[in-house]
């Protein structure tokens, strides 16, 4: 596992029924691209986050394929259109098969 | 810029710096709120100090495009935070022969390091001028038995960066007579004394032409109050003796070293080029 990954995501603690909210992650990471070589000339294998997930109650809200040119610490912001109170759940994969997770939960008045 | 700024939600300013010269691009007309909580002070009358050479002084955060200001104006969209959030963790985990973390001794950073940066660089218990990272090191050494940081490590940055967010929103405090008197006299030399091949100072970029481009970017005053700053270039960050490095580079010079006195002293003339804006507990610069 890479060091020092840490999800974070910023939700809104209420919205109203049929509101686009605005939605930011962030996860710590150094995303190697597997381009680049140590002082010695050996390239640096290949370290990402290749997929990134957001589903609220369960529905997919966007599925991103990652790619290495990426830069480190990806950020998304993103909207999302909120029916009824629930949970975002949000998940990172990475290359090294580790699966980093986040939740948030949205309250609708 | 003046331009750019009239087609977003900020309004420029003609009148913010009627006394430049109808060529330069003002500072944008901006307030700097972060987290819709804590505002911090961007623009102040002068120093007394100052009198003659400036009569505002501006942060180079009124400098810079909307969008890099914007991502000051909130934490999460503020890359230093995270490695802030590193250097938290290194606060209070144990280290060197003495087992110690920096909480054993200042215990919480939110606490124990409040108000500190402000107050850098300052002279030391032996009579010495130091900067924040002077300090930082002499507790990992003396107290911690631990191995300094390099001046420009990452792990020094994040630590300032964390340390500067502690004083987020705090007027400069640096003291500059006293003891400190004469270290502030050979800073002040060393702003106005022209510089490498291409014969610059400090003054002749940040006081006679802030505002103007320099190649693609508006020169700020050079004010170091925001300090240490996330560059978006660098996707890092950038402590302020680094960037006395790039700009005396800039004039084709050979650069004193990071964490020479000669730059220690020229942080705390800078530092009172400063008075009267905030610190702005690490800034966004592009």
């Amino acid at each position: 596992m890479a060091d020092n990954v840490k999800p974070r995501v910023k939700v809104p603690s209420k919205a109203s029924a049929g509101e686009v909210v605005t939605l930011k992650t962030l996860i710590s990471h150094p995303m190697e691209s597997g381009q680049r070589k140590d002082k010695d000339g050996n390239l640096i294998p290949r370290s990402i986050i290749n997929r990134f997930t957001c589903e609220f109650n369960g529905a997919m809200v966007i599925d991103v394929t990652l790619e290495p040119s990426i830069s480190t610490n990806p950020y998304f912001e993103f909207d999302a259109k909120v029916d009824a109170s629930g949970d975002f759940k949000f998940t990172w994969y990475d290359d090294d098969g580790s699966v980093y997770e986040d939740a948030k939960s949205i309250e609708v008045a | 810029m003046t331009l750019r700024l009239r087609t977003t939600t900020f309004v420029a300013a003609a009148a913010l710096c009627a006394g430049l010269a109808p060529a330069l691009a003002e500072p944008a007309d901006a307030e700097l709120v972060i987290n819709d909580e804590v505002t911090i002070k961007t623009v102040a009358p002068a120093a007394e100090h100052l009198k003659g050479h400036l009569d505002t002084v501006y942060s180079g955060w009124l400098f810079r495009e909307d969008e890099t200001r914007a991502m000051e104006m909130d934490d999460f969209d503020n890359p230093n935070m995270v490695f802030a959030e590193q250097a938290m963790e290194v606060w209070s985990t144990p280290e060197g022969t003495e087992n110690k973390s920096c909480a054993d001794c200042h215990g919480a950073i939110e606490e124990g390091m409040m108000g500190v940066r402000a107050k850098m660089p300052k002279i030391n218990a032996a009579g010495d001028l130091w900067s924040l990272e002077n300090y930082v090191n002499d507790c990992r050494t003396n107290r911690m038995g631990a191995e300094a940081w390099k001046w420009n490590s990452q792990d020094m940055k994040n630590m300032t960066v964390a340390i500067s967010v502690q004083s987020r929103g705090m007027p400069v405090a640096v003291e500059i007579d006293g003891p400190a008197q004469s270290h502030w006299e050979k800073g002040k030399e060393m702003y106005y004394t022209r510089y490498g091949q291409l014969e610059l100072s400090c003054a002749n970029c940040h006081e006679d032409n802030y505002g103007n481009f320099i190649r693609a970017d508006h020169l700020s005053q050079g004010q170091v109050a925001g300090f240490p700053v996330y560059r978006l270039k660098d996707a890092n960050i950038v402590s302020i003796h680094q960037r006395f490095v790039g700009c005396i580079r800039d004039t084709r010079a050979e650069t004193f070293a990071a964490g020479s006195q000669e730059f220690i002293d020229l942080e705390l003339y800078v530092a009172s080029r400063g008075y009267g804006l905030d610190i702005e507990g690490a800034g966004v610069r592009p």
